[in-house]
């Protein structure tokens, strides 16, 4: 049972009416299926009415949700006999960032993916999806195997930012993802990056610079988090909710201001009510948009991929 | 040419009488390293470096007075504003403050001119606009400064300084940092010179993005490097960070940045290093 979120409570507690109602109907054998059938429609209508008036705020909560699929669910459900490769070749592997190689529609493809974890432990293990240089340095490694034997590549996006930490100054993290982004923007193979939860600062982009950015519906991406501007800003991170609606963070605002090309659908409330479901909706989303890529002749490919970031902001 | 080192002023007015006083703009300067009061006209004459070492931050048109052949730069775009695509009102006036502050338009400067009579594309950020952060405009001009220097196949000169991406412009200020990454990708594939010169501070997402890809990084002697600014890291890891820490000479050691040069020499040794990649014979 997925954790429930304050919004949701009107939800929850016309659900657990129902619960109630069949519970006291099976053990009294009294027949209130009209009572339920009532409360039922009445649900599926709170339902659409509060999911389809998420504001910033929520969706940052759903985008955080800790049942969330993350990048090992997806993997798991829309590649096939994924091989998991380790390490960066020059100082270690980072945890918080993993890839590899699978199979999909048939066609062998390199995965990378930044991975928070599910509960605390995981948490601890993978550093809350925020990558070290060694995370990027991998990246950088798999991308370039990838352009040897031709294989398009898929990143996932997940991630508050790059680990702020002493090791990770110290081996250079801004070269880490500087690097990063400078051989994407050269790679000689398709790259599709999919915004899966959170997406903040250089720390998300450094595997973002892609031929095309997709987002699930909930997800949100920004130059910071809304605490993190906040507590800049209006050296107030309790404002976190305001700076979530003024700087424009959700898939929905990502499309509009022209960075993100398409919103993945999730299934209603969101991915972690269903993963399985939005998996395959994600799965779809992805065939489609490599469909497209595959069929660009490299000089467009690449010349696109250009002109799809020249022209972010552009200034008449 | 061998440039003037820093002659120790005599007759300086004793630190102490002024130190709880206001310095009046425009004549005294009061270092931020030693605490030395010095006088405004000769601090420029050395390069604003005192005499304890320390580099003052520059302005952008000092930076160009300083690296580049007298009257030989040409600004371009000079006239581009910043953009507030979220109508924010409070960064609305933050613009405003920052270039009643800073006498530009916004944080970057960019245009061409002569070192050594070596032709060049050159950028300068300048702090005293918002931190010269990199929103829309300061990424648009950096980006065209490349493009520049790709089709006119000069050499490029960045003058590195920012608390990194400009937040208030969300989403597109971060894409700043890939766009201009992508620019200079074609700047590197058309075989041009591309030399960074890291300032106090870069950080952020400039750190990480065409300030870290200079064929040459040079830094200024202390500046302040890195992804995440001392203070976040310090919450962070709740611990205090050791002397040094970011510093250029830090990461010098640590391989990140081939030379640091104080600005005295910095126009010498950018003219060498610009003579070595010249094409064809010298």
């Amino acid at each position: 049972m997925a954790a429930i979120l304050e919004f949701e409570r009107p939800i929850q507690e016309l659900e657990n009416k129902i619960n109630e109602l069949r519970k006291f109907s099976s053990e009294k054998g009294i027949d209130l299926s009209n009572e339920i059938a009532i409360l039922e429609k009445r649900a599926g209508e709170v339902r659409k009415s509060i999911y389809g008036n998420l504001n910033s705020w929520q969706h940052v909560l759903i985008a955080r949700h800790p049942q969330r699929p993350n990048t090992y669910d997806y993997i798991n459900f829309i590649f096939d006999d994924f091989i998991e490769l380790h390490g960066d070749r020059y100082f270690g592997d980072d945890p918080a960032v993993v890839g590899g190689v699978g199979w999909f529609n048939g066609r062998p493809v390199t995965v990378i993916g930044q991975l928070k974890g599910k509960d605390t432990n995981e948490n601890l293990a993978r550093n809350f999806g925020m990558a070290h240089p060694e995370g990027y340095r991998k990246a950088v490694r798999l991308m370039k195997q990838a352009e040897k034997f031709n294989r398009p590549v898929i990143c996932f996006i997940d991630t508050p930012g790059a680990y702020p930490g002493i090791g990770a100054e110290e081996r250079g993290q801004f070269e880490a993802i500087a690097r990063s982004m400078s051989v994407m923007s050269t790679l000689k193979v398709p790259i599709v990056t999919i915004v899966i939860g959170e997406g903040f600062s250089g720390g998300a982009l450094g595997i973002g610079v892609g031929d095309r950015i997709l987002m699930q519906e909930h997800a949100i991406y920004s130059v910071i988090t809304p605490e993190g501007y906040a507590s800049i800003l209006w050296k107030d991170s309790s404002r976190a909710r305001d700076a979530a609606e003024a700087i424009r963070i959700i898939a929905r605002d990502i499309l509009e201001l022209g960075v993100a090309d398409k919103i993945i659908a999730e299934p209603l409330g969101g991915a972690h009510q269903d993963p399985e479901a939005a998996a395959a909706m994600l799965g779809k989303a992805l065939t489609e948009t490599l469909d497209e890529l595959l069929k660009l002749k490299l000089e467009d490919l690449t010349s696109q991929r250009y002109e799809k970031f020249r022209s972010i902001g552009n200034l008449k | 040419m061998v440039l003037d080192a820093f002659r120790k002023q005599k007759n300086v007015a004793a630190p102490l009488e002024l130190e709880n006083r206001d310095i009046p703009d425009g004549i005294w300067s009061k270092c931020g390293h030693c605490g030395e009061i010095l006088l405004n006209k000769d601090l420029i004459r050395n390069y604003k470096v005192c005499q304890c070492g320390f580099h003052f931050r520059l302005t952008a048109p000092e930076r160009i007075q300083m690296t580049l052949d007298s009257g030989s730069f040409r600004e371009i775009d000079a006239g581009l504003l910043p953009v507030n695509p979220f109508a924010l009102s409070d960064y609305a006036g933050k613009l405003v403050e920052a270039r009643n502050k800073s006498g530009l338009n916004e944080a970057v400067i960019y245009g061409e001119g002569t070192i050594d009579k070596i032709p060049v594309v050159v950028v300068v950020m300048d702090t005293n606009f918002m931190m010269a952060s990199m929103g829309t405009v300061a990424g648009e001009k950096i980006t065209r400064a490349m493009e520049l220097a790709t089709a006119e196949c000069k050499p490029l000169i960045i003058f590195a300084a920012s608390g990194g991406a400009r937040m208030q412009e969300g989403i597109l200020s971060l894409m700043q940092l890939a766009k201009t990454v992508e620019a200079l990708a074609r700047l590197n594939e058309a075989g041009q010179l591309y030399i960074t010169v890291i300032t106090d501070p870069t950080t952020g997402g400039v750190s990480a993005s065409f300030a870290a890809l200079g064929d040459i990084i040079l830094a200024e002697p202390d500046s302040m490097i890195g992804f995440t600014g001392p203070r976040v890291i310090e919450q962070t890891i709740r611990q205090k960070l050791p002397e040094g820490f970011q510093r250029a000479e830090f990461f010098k050691q640590h391989g990140f940045i081939d030379k640091i040069v104080p600005r005295p020499q910095m126009k010498e040794t950018l003219a060498k290093l610009l003579a070595l990649h010249l094409q064809g014979e010298k």
